[in-house]
């Protein structure tokens, strides 16, 4: 049998995938965590602590600011003392709460064992809801609050659940070091989430370059009916939402609609993970797994962190920065986003740091496009990259709404394969970005 | 012979019939239009920039003939001039402005504002600002990418390859807007055009804190508030740690850039000072 993959574009960047064998470490607690509010997609969260509150680990530091959003709690025990905009990881000032450690102290409801625990008595609702108050958003990249996607809109019926192990990023292992070392209860969480959405079928997608993983997952399968593990043939972005769901079920999500209308509802290994802990262990999002990687690092690692850690401290312990360093990727060298400053924090969504030397991460000089149509090809959302970037440069947002420009998935394909090295994306995202200004100016 | 009479004869019955139809057709579907519109757009400058805030001149001039009064509609390129024919050509009463000229509010260049890291990214300030803030400590100064170069239809603003910022030429500058439009940074003002071009304004617009700005660029307004106590005018206010300078009330005495202890201030188009040590 053909090994299933989505069948439209997608290119196959070298893997390198080099902290796969880097076991999860515990990284230490730090002195000072800083948490900003808008660590998830949608409204930010709304503080609910003042300079000099007392707090332990697991209290409530902001509350969710709207449907669309998220709690934050803190990750750390001691004593509030800043509440004020900060630089984040662009540069620019968004608000923040920063806690001074002293000791750690949780409070008393989370369940700090590592024991397994299975069995619930919980309904649906209930799920969804503790889901909601421990403030668990997608840890695949995207932040986008668990909860949203857990409550099908009316009409609609969900009728399978996806788990995405694809990682496909190269570099970034924190999902397959996660799914090699705690598969059980990524698998727990999976039937909570079952539960939640009342499907009785989940499928695991992951690619076939982690044969670990696939096997070790399958065997566990056994024992919780209804989850199945399939194995998927490597190819970038096969993590993207549409197109797992295409390469898994065959069912195509129509221009501007969303998974839930071709009945599949996409959740990340990790936060399966973290809907297990919450759910179970009563724990709030307070860490998450890191990848810190690179060729030139002395100890390619990968961190169970506490949110609101700096990210120099955590390059520090990878071995600090090697001494070619070009450029410093939050997330995967695909679609990732070079940062400015590592005196920042991680947040709810920091899969991993991209520590690349500056010969591979240099950009090269603008040619002209010569309509070679690779990008064309490599598209995986059947769009013409080339002819957006020229509408963008040309500021034609109207054309460039009619061209598609909204079913981009941002996966940069286009960009990685430009012979002309053409910022393809960079354009289509400013016209994302305008052609949304467009939209919601027609709306008013 | 009657092969050539023929063709003349056919020809020109073609040719009269065509014109008969293509009179009838032009009379049946003619378009009313304001006759004053046509009259309107003689008198605008014919730029189409779209400073007026209307597609073209031609959409300005219809808005023109449509408006009851002209107060809200203003041509920044034909200034107060133009606006008084077409306040002539239509009967209708116009409102005097003042001229507006676009001032640059970043003294940021790499001698004051060290860079501390590098973008190797598309070469447009928009989508730099939508990465992150800036390559200096300075999240809110200019970029230097020359998106508002790149705005100009006047060829008014020009990127100085030193100082890695732009410059506006005053004479050829019609305050159109465009460039403000295009700053993603919200750097360039509009502000009035007075006697020789002289200006006086506060060239930065960081809201960080004192320190922190002085540590990120050494010509940051640092929100000292030493402007504000000098000034006998009230043109000054100063909010989240940065000063403004009214352009209406400041009478241009250049107390405030004396005091300044940054030199965010800045003085244009002045004759030098008199150098004679007894200022007070």
């Amino acid at each position: 049998m053909r090994i299933k993959t989505f069948p439209k574009g997608g290119v196959h960047p070298p893997e390198n995938k080099i902290a796969a064998s880097a076991a999860i470490r515990d990284f230490s607690i730090p002195e000072i965590v800083t948490l900003f509010m808008n660590q998830h997609l949608g409204a930010p969260a709304e503080p609910v602590v003042q300079k000099g509150d007392r707090v332990r680990v697991g209290d409530l530091v902001a509350k969710s600011g709207g449907f669309v959003s998220a709690p934050v709690h803190a990750p750390v025990s001691g004593v509030v003392c800043k509440v004020e905009p900060l630089p984040d990881q662009a540069g620019y000032k968004k608000m923040a709460v920063v806690l001074e450690t002293e000791g750690d102290e949780w409070i008393d409801a989370i369940d700090r064992t590592t024991d397994l625990v299975t069995n619930t008595n919980l309904t649906g609702e209930e799920i969804i809801q503790r889901v909601s108050e421990m403030g668990i958003v997608g840890l695949g990249g995207a932040t986008f609050p668990t909860h949203v996607k857990l409550k099908i809109p009316p009409g609609r019926k969900a009728e399978v659940l996806i788990i995405n192990g694809v990682e496909c990023e190269p570099y970034l292992t924190a999902d397959y070091r996660l799914m090699l070392e705690k598969g059980e209860e990524i698998l727990v969480g999976t039937k909570l989430l079952m539960k939640a959405l009342q499907v009785d079928r989940a499928l695991v997608g992951i690619e076939n370059n982690k044969p670990e993983a696939i096997d070790h997952l399958s065997k566990l399968a056994k024992k919780y009916p209804g989850i199945q593990v399939a194995a998927l043939r490597v190819k970038y972005p096969q993590g993207g939402e549409k197109q797992l769901i295409k390469a898994l079920t065959g069912r195509e999500v129509p221009s501007g609609k969303l998974p839930v209308d071709v009945g599949a509802v996409v959740q990340n290994t990790g936060t399966a993970f973290a809907v297990y802990e919450a759910v179970m262990k009563h724990k709030p999002l307070i860490e998450r797994i890191v990848t810190i990687t690179g060729k030139g690092m002395a100890q390619p690692s990968n961190f169970r962190v506490r949110l609101g850690t700096s990210l120099a401290q955590l390059v520090d312990a990878a071995g600090g920065l090697p001494e070619n360093t070009g450029k410093i990727i939050n997330g995967g060298p695909m679609m990732g986003k070079a940062i400015a400053n590592l005196d920042t924090p991680v947040t709810k969504g920091t899969s991993g740091l991209v520590i690349l030397p500056a010969d591979e991460s240099q950009r090269k000089p603008v040619l002209p496009c010569i309509r070679c149509s690779k990008c064309i090809t490599v598209c995986p959302m059947g769009l013409e990259p080339y002819l957006l970037m020229t509408l963008g440069e040309l500021k034609r947002w109207e054309e460039m709404e009619n061209h598609g420009v909204q079913d981009c998935i941002e996966c940069g394909s286009c960009s990685f394969v430009c012979p002309a090295h053409r910022p393809l994306l960079d354009f289509i995202r400013l016209g994302k970005a305008n052609v949304n200004r467009l939209i919601r100016s027609r709306n008013k | 012979m009657n092969t050539v009479l023929l063709t003349i004869v056919s020809l020109s019955v073609i040719g009269g019939l065509s014109a008969v139809i293509l009179y009838i057709v032009a009379q049946r579907f003619k378009v009313d239009e304001d006759p004053r519109i046509d009259q309107v757009e003689e008198v605008l400058p014919g730029a189409n920039c779209g400073g007026c805030g209307f597609p073209g001149c031609r959409g300005f001039a219809e808005a023109c003939v449509k408006a009851d009064e002209l107060d809200e509609l203003f041509c920044p390129v034909g200034g107060n001039e133009c606006m008084a024919r077409v306040a002539e050509t239509l009967g209708k009463k116009v409102v005097e402005k003042d001229p507006e000229v676009a001032v640059i509010r970043c003294s940021g260049s790499p001698d004051h504002r060290p860079r501390t890291n590098q973008y190797d990214g598309a070469s447009s300030c928009a989508i730099a600002a939508s990465l992150y803030s800036g390559d200096t400590g300075c999240s809110f100064g200019c970029l230097g990418l020359g998106d508002c170069e790149e705005a100009c239809d006047f060829d008014a603003l020009h990127m100085n390859s030193e100082t890695l910022l732009p410059e506006v030429i005053d004479d050829l500058c019609t305050a159109c807007g465009a460039c403000v439009v295009a700053c993603p940074k919200d750097i360039i003002e509009l502000r009035k055009r007075n006697k020789k071009d002289r200006k006086i304004f506060v060239s930065c617009i960081n809201e960080d804190k004192g320190g922190i700005a002085k540590k990120a660029c050494d010509v940051a307004c640092i929100g000292c508030k030493a402007c504000l106590k000098v000034c006998a005018f009230d043109a000054i206010t100063v909010e989240n740690y940065l000063a403004y300078i009214d352009p209406v009330k400041c009478k241009l005495c250049r107390k405030c850039v004396e005091v300044c202890p940054t030199g965010s201030i800045l003085e244009i188009n002045f004759p030098p000072r008199k150098t004679n040590g007894h200022e007070n």
